[in-house]
């Protein structure tokens, strides 16, 4: 870990206005991810502004009659919501697969989103890595990826993304709410929050320098069965070979996202509109432009079947 | 005292105290934090300078030169001690490769740097700084690739490595039934929570390390070795460790790097390896390549059994001996074992828990179901009839007690094995269940050891040894020996261990602490009851220590009077005559499992153990279950989730940290059963007790492997068996 200062940000405004003026800077709120980077020397931010006492943990209704999540509501409380354990429970079984009681204590929503990945080889600064060090290549091509991505994987980059709370929230259509540094805000559709890896995996999301989430914002509730299913070798505490995040109707229709496959929550219009039909359809329309390597090329057929699973749970 | 005759009716086997579940005498310490680990030592009038250390980024080669200018700038940074700045040092006579000196690079992450700073952050910055220009070489990390290359080693750990018994081949070609299978089993990390650490404090040419060891007197000679000093010079301490699991036998780097950081800093060094060091930086079980081949007549009896194993470590290591209790377990006249060792440049391997028999009875105790299945025989009466209770390659040479058949018939019993169906047909909701069973077996060691017993005025016993307490229990039950020998309860008694100043002891290693490290107590204990005697002027034959007494004939006196102000001290080593090798002594016991296996994912959970153990005489039924159930935990992680994943480019294990080594959480450990056969070993000690730490991991993997073939009808032969492995040869999902 590097010496760095530290301020604590007054305003939203300001916390994005610090960071556009110090591209070394970091935001830091629970910290259970960029600490330990930080310990490793992967993350080495030469200053840290705590955006913790802005008051961005409240949780609201919205005049549309969805949710407004604020930045620093922590995974414990969001996964305990009345609301959205009643109408968001994909949400609610995601947060509570995710890490141990204590991290989820800490970590907060928009700190979920912007976790790292867990490629083993991110984490070893001796190895190259493209999203470590631009340019360096990536040691995860032919080497250990049993863990890793096997759909939008690029030549540069197969990580995938370890948030299991993204994989639902991409299954509702949720939007990420930012402040830029010069006080503009906007809404970013989880669709199009995180990036695939391409030849630029150090770029993860389409935040620009400076842009600070304020909130996640939840359209209204879309009733069916919600369905978070995390597969693990561990019966907790790791992270998912392959998790599926699903709001299935009663007609059968439904969404689908999936985990663990990809640099971001996998999920595509056209495998939801095979869901009717059925789990080796969807999968395939999911999957279909899947390339794995010998050890993981298992997760495709491991899609399908967790997928097979969630169907017949939502037919309960 | 040397143990050269099976004990008979002594002290001990009065059992008020031993025996007895008396919870440890440590508990409180531990609970609320008193109890000082290694790297928490802390002397308010010790100014502590914290050493950060540098791995090297390459598994072989040489260092071409080293830059540390931007280190000694660092904020904080007192000094950089370099494997090129401290030239050429010594080498342990338990290490295989060097810890540290020398431009040579024998493995990944092996140490090449310490930083030494004013605060632990500064330092870790500072380590970073460091920039080294290596020459690369290359070199073998794939023991697949490997395995046509091992060579025949002079031994495997003291015993030849082949051995042969009739016309194995011959046998195994005329059986009725015959099964050849190979199974491997990956490299393994021991994953103790408290990783490797030490403090080093110089005064003039002595020195004193707090450290986290399992042996004493090793460390001491290998860390004067490595310095190049006297012994005598250096004190070490290790009162109380947080895991080790063979992790901790032999000197590691954290001892030398703080003694030589101290040295140039001229300040005590606290130096603890970082977490992704354990992978790397210090031993490993080395991963297993196993045939094993059985023939056996149509009635179950084993006419030929063979079991060849390779394994691969650095130039000038050792066997990972896993056909060891081939040997032993199973009768049959043609038999053969043979363990060959291929160089490899990963990091070095070396003793990880039930060394030989964790690897081997995970390979062995699966070929046995599959074999039984081919017979048609229920796996459990296979092993029956398959019992011998001499050793099969030497037949004039009895086992001193086993009762493997009591174990697997109660087991069984208990479990509700009967309601065991054929594979893939139980099926509960979404989980396909399996019941699965494997002996476990591990042969018991004894070795010296050393105690020194005072008594004083106020008539409290204390026992001083170098013994070690790695969380298995040695307090309570050193604590508890001392009581009954000397007539008095455990509150009564004092123990101080782990601290190289104290006579030296068995240490913590292959099961062997608790019988040893005991005996060692006992022997000192009746130099300190022929004390107290002569004192009173007793005869010491008739003489009797009960209820804080002494008594002889009609005379009582009490045992604080007998020591009187000066108080009296008895010292004594155990030492061990030829009873190991008249009599084939081990430890025995049936696995049990029940398995879960999700029909859709192949995710594998545990729903029940238990294990049945017969391992001599239980000191402290509390401790002892501890133990089994621990390593029941363990046998879990291996089956499961552990491998220590080899990068076979770059020739290092990926994925060292906790979060890549999957070791087992609450959520994967169900209901666990521990059952102790009543029995006693008299040719094991006069304590008559056995090894239970390593039994309690020996067998347990094949188990769950077993029930989940069980299960699925799914046969895994490669661990860990994670859900790839099995996924293909499940149910559609409906």
């Amino acid at each position: 870990m590097r010496a760095f200062t530290y301020e604590r940000a007054a305003s939203v405004e300001a916390a994005a206005g610090a960071a556009a003026s110090n591209p070394e800077a970091k935001f830091i709120a629970g910290g259970t991810n960029l600490l330990d980077l930080m310990k490793l020397e992967i993350e080495t931010p030469s200053h840290l502004i705590d955006v913790n006492g802005l008051g961005l943990d409240r949780i609201e209704a919205t005049p549309e009659g969805g949710l407004r999540i604020g930045a620093l509501v922590r995974n414990t409380d969001l996964a305990a919501h009345e609301t959205i354990r009643r109408d968001y429970g994909v949400l609610s079984r995601a947060l509570v697969a995710g890490a141990s009681g204590q991290l989820r204590n800490k970590a907060t929503t928009a700190g979920n989103l912007m976790q790292r990945t867990r490629c083993p080889y991110f984490y070893d600064t001796n190895q190259p890595c493209n999203k470590r060090r631009p340019g360096s290549g990536c040691s995860a091509l032919g080497g250990i990826s049993r863990q890793l991505g096997v759909v939008g994987v690029s030549d540069a980059c197969i990580a995938t993304h370890p948030s299991d709370m993204a994989v639902a929230m991409r299954a509702l259509d949720a939007a990420v709410e930012t402040v830029k540094p010069d006080g503009t805000r906007r809404s970013i559709g989880m669709a199009d929050f995180h990036r695939l890896p391409g030849d630029t995996p150090h770029i993860e999301t389409e935040l620009k320098s400076g842009e600070f989430i304020t909130a996640v914002v939840l359209p209204p509730p879309i009733g069916g069965r919600h369905i978070y299913r995390k597969v693990r070798d561990r019966a907790s505490y790791a992270f998912a070979l392959v998790s599926i995040g699903a709001v299935i109707q009663p007609d059968g229709t439904g969404r689908i996202s999936v985990g663990g496959v990809a640099h971001k929550p996998w999920r595509l219009d056209a495998a939801d509109a095979e869901l009717p039909k059925g789990a080796k359809a969807a999968s395939a329309a999911l999957l279909a432009d899947a390339r794995t390597t010998e050890q993981n090329k298992f997760k495709v057929d491991l899609v399908e079947r967790t997928l097979g699973a969630v169907i017949l749970e939502a037919r309960g | 005292m040397k143990f050269e005759t099976p004990a008979k009716t002594n002290p001990i086997d009065n059992l008020k105290v031993v025996g007895q579940p008396i919870h440890r005498i440590d508990g409180e310490l531990k609970t609320t934090g008193r109890a000082m680990y290694a790297y928490e030592w802390h002397d308010p009038n010790m100014r502590y300078a914290y050493g950060y250390p540098l791995g090297s980024a390459i598994a072989k080669g040489r260092i071409k030169s080293m830059d540390v200018a931007a280190v000694q700038k660092s904020p904080g940074v007192l000094s950089v001690v370099t494997t090129l700045s401290v030239g050429d040092l010594g080498k342990g006579k338990l290490n295989t490769a060097k810890l540290f000196g020398g431009d040579k690079i024998e493995h990944y992450h092996q140490a090449i740097a310490v930083v030494v700073a004013e605060t632990f952050e500064q330092a870790r910055a500072a380590a970073s700084l460091i920039q080294v220009d290596y020459q690369e070489e290359s070199a073998a990390f794939d023991l697949a690739a490997a395995k046509g290359s091992a060579v025949k080693p002079k031994d495997a750990g003291g015993a030849p490595p082949d051995s042969a018994v009739g016309d194995f081949d011959g046998a195994f070609k005329s059986a009725a039934v015959s099964f050849d299978g190979t199974y491997t089993t990956p490299d393994q990390s021991h994953a103790m929570m408290e990783p490797h650490a030490s403090i080093a404090a110089w005064d003039d040419d002595e020195l004193t390390v707090w450290t986290s060891s399992q042996m004493i007197d090793w460390w001491r000679s290998d860390l004067a070795a490595t310095l190049g000093m006297e012994k005598e010079k250096i004190h070490l301490m290790s009162p109380f460790i947080g895991g080790g699991f063979g992790g901790k036998l032999f000197l590691r780097s954290d001892a030398v790097l703080a003694a030589l950081a101290a040295k140039a800093a001229g300040r005590p060094v606290k130096v603890a390896l970082p977490r992704p060091f354990i992978a790397n930086n210090t031993t490993h079980r080395p991963a297993t390549i196993q045939r094993i081949r059985i023939g056996a007549q149509r009635d179950g009896k084993i006419t030929a059994i063979g079991h060849e194993s390779w394994s691969g470590d650095l130039p000038g290591g050792g066997l990972e001996t896993a056909a060891m209790q081939t040997r032993l377990l199973y009768a049959g006249e043609n038999r053969m074992t043979a363990m060959r060792l291929a160089e490899l440049n990963l990091p070095e391997g070396n003793a990880m828990r039930a060394p030989g028999e964790a690897p081997g009875l995970m390979a062995l105790e699966i070929a046995i179901d599959e074999m039984a299945e081919k017979l048609g025989i229920d796996p459990i009466e296979f092993r029956i009839v398959n019992d011998t209770q001499v050793d099969p390659e030497n037949p004039e040479r009895p086992f001193s007690h086993r009762n493997l058949i009591g174990c697997l018939k109660l087991g069984a019993e208990r479990f509700g094995w009967s309601e065991r169906k054929q594979p893939g047909l139980r099926r509960e909701g979404n989980w396909l269940v399996g019941l699965g069973v494997a002996a476990g077996f591990r042969n018991n060691l004894v070795m010296p050891s050393g105690a020194r017993v005072r008594l004083a005025g106020d008539g409290v016993v204390t026992v001083e040894t170098d013994m070690t307490d790695i969380g298995t229990g040695s307090y309570t039950i050193i604590a508890q020996t001392a009581a009954e020998m000397m007539g008095v309860t455990v509150e009564k008694v004092g123990v101080h261990l782990g601290d190289s100043r104290f006579p030296v002891s068995a240490g913590s290693g292959g099961q062997f602490g608790a019988n040893s490290a005991t005996s060692g107590v006992y022997a000192a204990c009746i130099k300190l009851r022929e004390a107290v005697a002569k004192k009173l002027g007793f005869n010491s034959n008739d003489v009797v220590f009960e209820n804080g007494q002494v008594r002889s004939g009609n005379r009582s006196v009490a045992l604080a009077e007998a020591a009187g102000s000066d108080g009296l001290v008895g010292e004594d080593t155990m030492e061990w005559g030829d009873l190991t090798d008249t009599h084939q002594q081990s430890t025995f016991s049936g696995h049990f499992v029940e398995v879960g296996v999700d029909a859709a994912t192949g995710e594998t959970r545990i729903r029940r153990m238990l294990a049945v153990c017969a391992a001599g005489r239980i000191i402290n039924p509390i401790t002892a279950r501890s133990q089994v159930i621990g390593a029941m935990t363990m046998g879990a992680g291996l089956a499961l989730s552990e491998e220590l994943a080899v990068d076979t480019r770059h020739g290092f294990f990926v994925n060292h940290d906790l979060a890549g080594y999957e070791v087992p959480v609450h959520a994967d450990i169900p209901h666990q059963d521990v059952i102790f056969m009543d029995e006693t070993d008299p040719m094991s000690s006069p304590m008559k007790a056995k090894g239970i730490g390593e039994l309690g991991l020996c067998g347990v993997s094949a188990a769950i492997a077993n029930a989940i073939y069980n299960a699925t009808g799914v046969r895994v032969r490669h661990y860990p068996i994670t859900l790839d492995k099995v996924i293909g040869g499940l149910p559609e999902v409906a």
